[in-house]
């Protein structure tokens, strides 16, 4: 299974990285969930992979049973998910502010701080 | 900053600013900040206050201190101080008093008393008064710290306070643009010099194995031997050169005028340009003696002196003049110094004596001019003998030394240039016609600038003319009877300055030749008769000579605006490399990121591994493929769709596939999280889909074949280097602390949580703040927009 989602974690990087070099924004924001998807995948097969044995301790018992999956890639990628959320959404709403001042979600337009020389002159 | 108006053009320039602040008391309300000064001090608008005669006293108590240290040095003794600095790097900050250093301590705080009493008188009420004088004796401390430093790098750093106090002071009249060009032009020449000095002073020390100069002047065959011996001598020898403005670094030197003129008496004659023929003195045992030297030292210094003694023939304003001729001596003493016989070596330090007395004198004296009439163009002055008696007298004794007339102690200075020509032991011939041309020239100048102006007819000039103020008379005068005396009787410097220095060059004092006005009947006095014939008839036809330069300076090129050109050129290449990385184009920014990445990656792969072990593939269960396709269907539908609602449920599908990995593989508490948040994305782009248009423009394709290569490349390196962080084994210690404390210590039985809220609470925190201030700023880009949707 690692192997397969090594795989899979290439396919999302590669979606990605192609979805992020396109004019329009919006392609753009759809990269970026996939990246986080792709990265949350990294962190979490990076910890092993253990099948259907969650980080619990029992009632009573001092520790948790032999063999349950590891936690803490578990705790970082839980963070991760939330920052990633944060990120895509301040993204969105700044892809829809520039759009109702610009007009336009194509980025080779958007030049209020860097006007082209024939613009300007 | 509003631009100033410019107000250039050579003099002019100049005698606008001085004209309101120096000549007459400042209009009262003219000048706010004159005004306030003048309250301040309370006596009168023409003052400058304790500001005035304070600072003199500065250069006055070093002078007498150094004074004590003739007798010493004159024994021979050698006086070190050291202070640790940087123990770890072996800098320290330690000084040296020999005979080299005494000397320039001598000339530096001797002329820096005469030059700030001068110029209480000069710059009277001057606004800016205070900050004149700290920048000036600011200079002249880091300037006595450059000629006593004993360490390389304590030297370099006194060295780079030189180039910056004379940045400030060649553009102290900030509000002309050509005092700011030739400021920034010196700035430029001169640290760039010095970027090479520090290279050479570095491999100097790390050569010689320390980096205190006494230490390396030791190891001198050491250092001629070493295989780094070359670079160190030219990136030395470039920072000397710069610094004292050899031909063909010369041209920032005359622009440097800009300055006001007790600023170019001391810096631009006396001190800071002999910092570079400081700094050849001082490394000489070190490094001379070999073909490089003598012949880099020999051609440089004639070509310089030669060139520079033309071009000052050919100047009419007599500050640049002067300038030119400064030149010359720097050439003369850079010449000299490639030698290392006791006549070259005597001829040097005589003529650097000789010459910072002169100069510093005659610069001076034009500033009296200057002052008095209100011009300093060679053509219009003449007559002032009557009017100004005192400056004429000092002008015609300077000048007598600068011309080599006995029994001045330029005369002697001649003497023993002609005396050490004629002994260099492999061009005899050439030195001794270089050093002729220029002395010849010298002499036809001093005509110029101390005979003309004074006992020649002249036109009126724009003020009235009258006589200095004694306080500005007293330097020209000072100096310039010192060359008298020394001339008279040379014995005064000999034991006390020449012969140490001498010593200190050339490690014996018996190699020191005496000075002495009358040597007989020999060589060097037919040179020197030979001299002031030809000087004599350049002086009389100057003025035709003098058009005939002018004709061919027009046409030559010129290395004042060959400078500009260079500027300019690397002003358009930073444009154009601006333009090139900073395009502006977002999309090429992120494709150089990912394409470096790539790159990166890709070239560790290729050189430090082999490709992962694919061996040991596990039988999966169906619900595992699939998963993983739906992952890869969605993806795949995200890239080629051009529906936006094909878009989003994909997306929907890849966030829910990779929930199911997390429940599928122990991790209930992520999976949740996901499914929230996945749901959570897909409802806002579809409510932000409403008010944006559709992905293309109709009739457009977004089909980019570049971007897919370096797409599919990025995604291949990063499935490889996945593969191969897999095959490592993991280190689980982090995880078993935590499994075994999260109940005893945290009391919690989710240990996902524990890490969460207990052991890593600080995170967590962190995480919520990053919401909460994208939540926040997201809010104040949404009103914004409802603002002006209003």
């Amino acid at each position: 299974m690692e192997i397969l989602l090594s795989i899979s974690v290439g396919v999302l990087v590669a979606a990605a990285v192609y979805l992020m070099l396109a004019r329009n924004v919006l392609r753009f924001i759809f990269g970026l969930i996939l990246i986080s998807n792709a990265a949350n995948l990294v962190i979490f097969t990076s910890g092993r992979l253990t099948l259907g044995a969650p980080p619990l301790i029992e009632e009573g018992a001092l520790l948790p049973p032999e063999g349950v999956a590891n936690a803490l890639p578990q705790a970082l990628v839980l963070t991760a998910i939330v920052i990633g959320f944060g990120l895509f959404a301040f993204a969105l709403i700044l892809v829809y502010r520039a759009y109702t001042t610009l007009g336009t979600l194509y980025s080779d337009d958007m030049r209020v701080a860097e006007p082209r020389s024939e613009d300007a002159g | 900053m509003a631009q100033a108006p410019d107000r250039s053009t050579g003099a002019l320039d100049y005698l606008v600013v001085r004209k309101i602040y120096g000549n007459k008391a400042p209009q009262s309300g003219s000048d706010e900040t004159g005004d306030k000064m003048a309250q301040a001090t309370g006596d009168g608008p023409k003052s400058n206050g304790i500001l005035g005669p304070v600072p003199v006293l500065i250069p006055l108590a070093i002078f007498i201190w150094s004074l004590s240290f003739i007798g010493p040095v004159s024994n021979g003794e050698v006086v070190r101080l050291s202070y640790d600095w940087v123990p770890s790097l072996g800098i320290s900050l330690s000084f040296l008093i020999d005979g080299l250093s005494l000397t320039f301590t001598l000339l530096i705080s001797g002329i820096g008393a005469l030059v700030m009493l001068y110029s209480n008188t000069y710059l009277a009420g001057h606004p800016q008064y205070g900050r004149f004088m700290l920048y000036l004796t600011s200079f002249m401390l880091a300037m006595l710290g450059l000629v006593l430093a004993d360490n390389l790098i304590s030297l370099f750093v006194f060295w780079e306070l030189t180039t910056i106090t004379s940045y400030l002071l060649i553009g102290f009249d900030n509000e002309s643009a050509k005092s700011r060009r030739s400021a920034l032009q010196a700035l430029l020449l001169t640290g760039a010099g010095a970027l090479a000095l520090l290279a050479g002073l570095i491999i100097l020390g790390v050569a010689a194995g320390t980096f205190e100069i006494s230490e390396i002047l030791a190891k001198g065959d050491e250092i001629r031997a070493h295989a780094l011996y070359l670079p160190i001598l030219i990136l030395v020898l470039a920072g000397a050169f710069t610094k004292s403005a050899q031909f063909p670094f010369h041209f920032w030197l005359p622009n440097a005028m800009a300055a006001p003129t007790p600023v170019s008496a001391f810096l631009h004659s006396a001190t800071m340009v002999k910092a570079g023929v400081y700094l050849m003195a001082r490394l000489h045992p070190a490094l001379s003696g070999t073909d490089v030297w003598m012949w880099t030292l020999t051609i440089f210094g004639a070509v310089t002196a030669v060139f520079a003694s033309v071009l000052a023939f050919r100047q009419t304003d007599l500050k640049q003049v002067l300038a030119y001729t400064t030149l010359m001596a720097l050439g003369t003493l850079t010449l000299f110094l490639a030698f290392d016989s006791g006549y070259a070596i005597t001829a040097f330090t005589t003529f650097l004596i000789t010459h910072s007395l002169y100069k510093a004198a005659l610069f001076l004296m034009v500033g009296c001019i200057d002052h008095g009439t209100g011009t300093r163009e060679a053509d219009i002055l003449g007559g002032l003998g009557r009017i100004m008696p005192f400056t004429a007298a000092a002008a015609a004794l300077a000048a007598l030394s600068m011309a080599g007339i006995p029994p001045f102690i330029g005369f002697i200075a001649k003497e023993l240039m002609y005396a050490g020509a004629v002994e260099a032991a492999t061009s005899p011939v050439f030195v001794a016609s270089m050093a002729l041309a220029a002395n010849a020239l010298m002499f036809a100048v001093a005509g110029i600038v101390a005979f003309k102006p004074f006992w020649r007819p002249g036109q009126p000039t724009p003020v009235e003319p009258h006589e200095a103020p004694w306080p500005m008379l007293a330097g020209p005068i000072i100096l310039a009877v010192l060359g008298l005396i020394v001339g008279i009787a040379p014995g005064l410097i000999q034991g006390t300055l020449v012969t140490p220095t001498v010593a200190a060059l050339l490690g014996s004092a018996d190699e020191a030749k005496e000075l002495k006005l009358w040597a007989g009947v020999n060589l060097p006095l037919f040179l020197s008769l030979g001299t002031f014939a030809i000087g004599f008839v350049l002086y009389v036809f100057h003025q035709p000579l003098r058009r005939t330069l002018a004709a061919i300076d027009a046409r030559a090129p010129n290395f004042d605006r060959g400078w500009d050109r260079v500027l300019d050129g690397l002003k358009a290449l930073a444009e154009f490399q601006t333009r090139l990385i900073q395009s502006g184009v977002l999309r090429r920014y992120i494709f150089i990121t990912f394409a470096t990445l790539f790159a990166a990656i890709g070239t560790t792969l290729y050189l430090r591994t082999d490709l992962p072990d694919l061996e040991g593939i596990e039988v999966l269960a169906p619900k595992q493929w699939a998963v993983v396709a739906l992952i890869i269907a969605g993806t795949i539908s995200v890239v080629l769709t051009r529906s936006r609602i094909t878009a989003i449920a994909a997306l929907g599908v890849v966030g829910i596939a990779v929930a199911l990995i997390f429940i599928m593989y122990g991790a209930p508490d992520v999976a949740i999280t996901q499914l929230l948040v996945e749901t959570l994305v897909v409802v806002l782009v579809a409510i932000a889909m409403l008010s944006l248009p559709f992905l293309d423009k109709p009739g457009r394709h977004d089909h980019r074949p570049l971007d897919a290569v370096l797409a599919l490349g990025v995604g291949t390196v990063t499935t490889i280097t996945m593969l191969l962080v897999l095959q490592q084994p993991i280190d689980l210690r982090l995880t078993e602390y935590f499994e075994q404390t999260s109940w005893p210590e945290a009391f919690g039985r989710n240990i996902v949580n524990v890490i969460l809220v207990d052991f890593r609470a600080l995170d967590t925190f962190g995480e919520i703040a990053v919401v909460v201030v994208a939540a926040l700023s997201a809010y104040a880009l949404l009103r914004t927009t409802a603002k002006e949707a209003q």
